[in-house]
């Protein structure tokens, strides 16, 4: 083709055009960092992550405060700090990102809170549920949950119903001894004695020999933590094959057990099983309703939300309220006074921000899986702990 | 104490039916086959969508499972690793290796990275009272699965001609191909063999173990140490060590639950040092 003057006009104005647009967009647009996992075994953290975070910018017209947002996504592939690390530094010194969120794994967690320290970017942690995230840098706000502020509960509900004597089954890696400290805390301060404990590797095949000596042992109550994924069911069935239920041992676990995303596949072993966490996909508030419809709507019916889209969705309506807060500034220590002490409702129910310890204070509800109307697995609440503090901050 | 060894021998036989495919093709071919899992991942994706979406029974799924793994590793053999036969070994590990890596993605593209749904059929629910001891109906029904595909295997590697063959072709591959025996058929056909029977055990797998895409990275260790301490190239010789592993495996989280999950290494290392070429050594190497 032959290229006329006119053309070659036109198209310098174009791009010309383009450029000052560009321009005024970065000017305008809020950047988030957004580390997550895409890939590897635990790639569906950060599609819950994008879900949540899509769901709450399309509700607000694409917008934040006022402004256009671009999220910037880097995947850590699952637990590794120091990729992390240095995905946060990318995203601060080349992306020039004004706030960093996500953070699925606490290890992440914390090796981004150190380049949060010094860069003072404000981080929202998403997910990571180590206790002491929130105190080792001043510019990281948590809006999930920790191990323990799930776990307590769980062992004074169990006292109520008249528990006196439990068994406790973790996998053994750091949340694992969080929630199993946690739970012989609560549960002995109540009066109730702990009569065994055992770890789990990680990558454990068959649980028959743990499930066996437990039966053996014949204790009155068993209290398990697992991540969310292969180790709950694997779990579930031995239990289930053992008659553990005809034997009168009654099981009790966190919400990691009944992970909404994973709860279809759990199948049946799963029914009667009574947890605590703070999320349920059938919360039953208007706004959980809503929140399940558009997700819906999106993604459909084949993946649920769960507690991290709704994360996802609280953290990016955090920063909505803070940048509201503070007149669009983005900077470390004003939007991280304005995060503080901040109330508002999620999906998940009433949730405000610490204004000491910046972490979460949260509903952490008793549920029990069931079959709805559909025939599909939920958990459905029962009964709930209101205003629940991070008990390993509170003991000090 | 009964029980304990009940399910030792019930985890054996599943670790014996993955990994008696591995034995196989590594003993017969020398070829180190990394990607062993990735057959028995097929054959469980096979079975679990066939019976969650097609609605098949468990039973027609596990033949589906082998021959939906047999044919993968039919196709995988024509393709790839007919030609890296002769090559050296890590160069075959290269290769077996960078299956599992495109696997696992394939997988989590086609499947999505989280678990497969998979309930049991009502006969196999439960326990049932044998000699005393309550044992879970599925665990039997695993116990009797490998030993019926032990006493198949044995019937067909020394009764059959193919057999004889394939006894033949382990033993040396030349004079085996100079005697008029097509060597590249019959290690096609062994192959395909191998990678049904793990297939098979992958979807045996489905009632005890998490069927997701990480599946063929995650329990590789536990098929090389079964193959590595019975001897590659054997049947009964993978057979005795996934017993063994299997045993020593529930018996040490039962009894000593603080050093229960290293206790199979060091049981692997104790057997290594004792028997440098497997439990059941290959002719000609002892």
């Amino acid at each position: 083709m032959k290229m006329t003057k006119r053309t070659l006009l036109a198209s310098a104005a174009a791009a010309a055009l383009a450029c000052i647009a560009t321009a005024a967009q970065a000017q305008d647009a809020l950047k988030i960092g957004l580390i997550a996992t895409y890939s590897g075994p635990y790639a569906d953290y950060g599609r819950q992550f994008d879900a949540g975070v899509a769901l709450y910018l399309k509700e607000h017209g694409g917008k934040i405060a006022g402004r256009s947002v671009e999220i910037v996504k880097k995947d850590t592939g699952g637990p590794a700090p120091d990729a992390s690390k240095r995905m946060a530094q990318e995203l601060i010194v080349r992306d020039k990102v004004q706030i960093l969120t996500g953070l699925d794994f606490s290890p992440n967690a914390y090796a981004v809170g150190a380049v949060a320290t010094q860069a003072k970017v404000p981080t929202i942690v998403m997910n990571a549920a180590s206790s002491a995230i929130t105190t080792s840098s001043p510019y990281i706000a948590r809006l999930s949950f920790t191990v323990q502020q799930v776990t307590d509960p769980m062992a004074r509900w169990m006292l109520r119903q008249g528990i006196k004597e439990a068994y406790t089954v973790v996998a053994d890696y750091a949340s694992g001894q969080d929630a199993e400290s946690a739970f012989k805390k609560a549960f002995a301060e109540g009066g109730g004695k702990v009569v065994g404990e055992v770890r789990t590797p990680m990558n454990n095949p068959d649980f028959s020999a743990y499930v066996q000596r437990i039966k053996d042992s014949k204790p009155q109550a068993v209290f398990f933590f697992f991540p969310s994924g292969v180790m709950p069911p694997a779990f579930l069935k031995v239990w289930k094959e053992r008659g553990m239920e005809e034997a009168g041992i009654k099981l009790f676990a966190t919400g990691e057990a009944t992970d909404d995303s994973f709860l279809e596949a759990t199948g049946d072993v799963a029914l009667g099983l009574v947890t605590s966490h703070h999320y349920s996909y059938a919360h039953p508030s208007a706004k959980n309703q809503k929140f399940v419809k558009d997700f819906e709507a999106q993604y459909g019916k084949s993946i649920r939300p769960n507690y991290f889209a709704v994360t996802a969705y609280d953290a990016m309506a955090a920063i909505d309220q803070a940048l509201a807060r503070t007149q669009g500034d983005a900077s470390g220590d004003k939007l991280m006074a304005a995060l503080k002490g901040m109330a508002f409702e999620s999906p998940r129910g009433p949730i405000e921000i610490d204004a000491a310890t910046r972490d979460i204070v949260q509903t952490v509800y008793i549920r029990k899986v069931e079959k709805n109307r559909d025939g599909q697995l939920v958990n459905v609440e029962f009964d709930k702990f209101d205003r629940v503090k991070d008990p390993a901050k509170e003991a000090k | 104490m009964g029980i304990v060894i009940f399910d030792g021998v019930a985890y054996g036989m599943l670790l014996f039916l993955i990994g008696v495919g591995l034995s196989i093709t590594m003993g017969l071919m020398n070829f180190v086959n990394l990607a062993h899992g990735t057959f028995a991942m097929v054959g469980g994706y096979a079975a679990s969508v066939l019976m969650s979406r097609a609605g098949l029974g468990f039973f027609p799924a596990l033949a589906a499972a082998f021959v939906a793994a047999a044919l993968v590793g039919a196709v995988l053999e024509f393709l790839f690793y007919r030609r890296l036969y002769r090559a050296h070994p890590l160069d075959q590990v290269l290769l077996s290796i960078g299956i599992v890596f495109v696997s696992i993605a394939a997988f989590t593209w086609a499947f999505g990275p989280s678990m497969q749904p998979f309930t049991l059929p009502a006969v196999l629910q439960g326990q049932v009272s044998l000699a005393g001891l309550q044992v879970g109906r599925y665990r039997l029904f695993m116990i009797v699965a490998g030993a019926l595909v032990l006493a198949a295997l044995l019937l067909a590697l020394g009764k059959t001609r193919y057999g004889a063959m394939v006894r033949a072709a382990v033993d040396n591959q030349r004079v085996a191909g100079g005697t008029g025996i097509h060597v590249q058929r019959l290690f096609f056909l062994t192959f395909t063999l191998g990678c049904g029977l793990a297939g098979l055990g992958g979807a045996l797998s489905l009632g005890m173990l998490g069927l997701e895409p990480s599946f063929p990275l995650k329990y590789l260790v536990y098929f090389l140490i079964v193959v590595c301490v019975g001897g590659a190239g054997t049947i009964t010789g993978p057979f005795v060590a996934a017993l063994l592993v299997g045993i020593v495996d529930v018996a040490g989280k039962y009894y000593l639950p603080e050093a229960g999950a290293f206790l199979i290494y060091v049981f692997m290392i104790a057997m290594l040092l004792l028997r440098p070429h497997g439990i059941v050594p290959r002719k000609g190497l002892s």
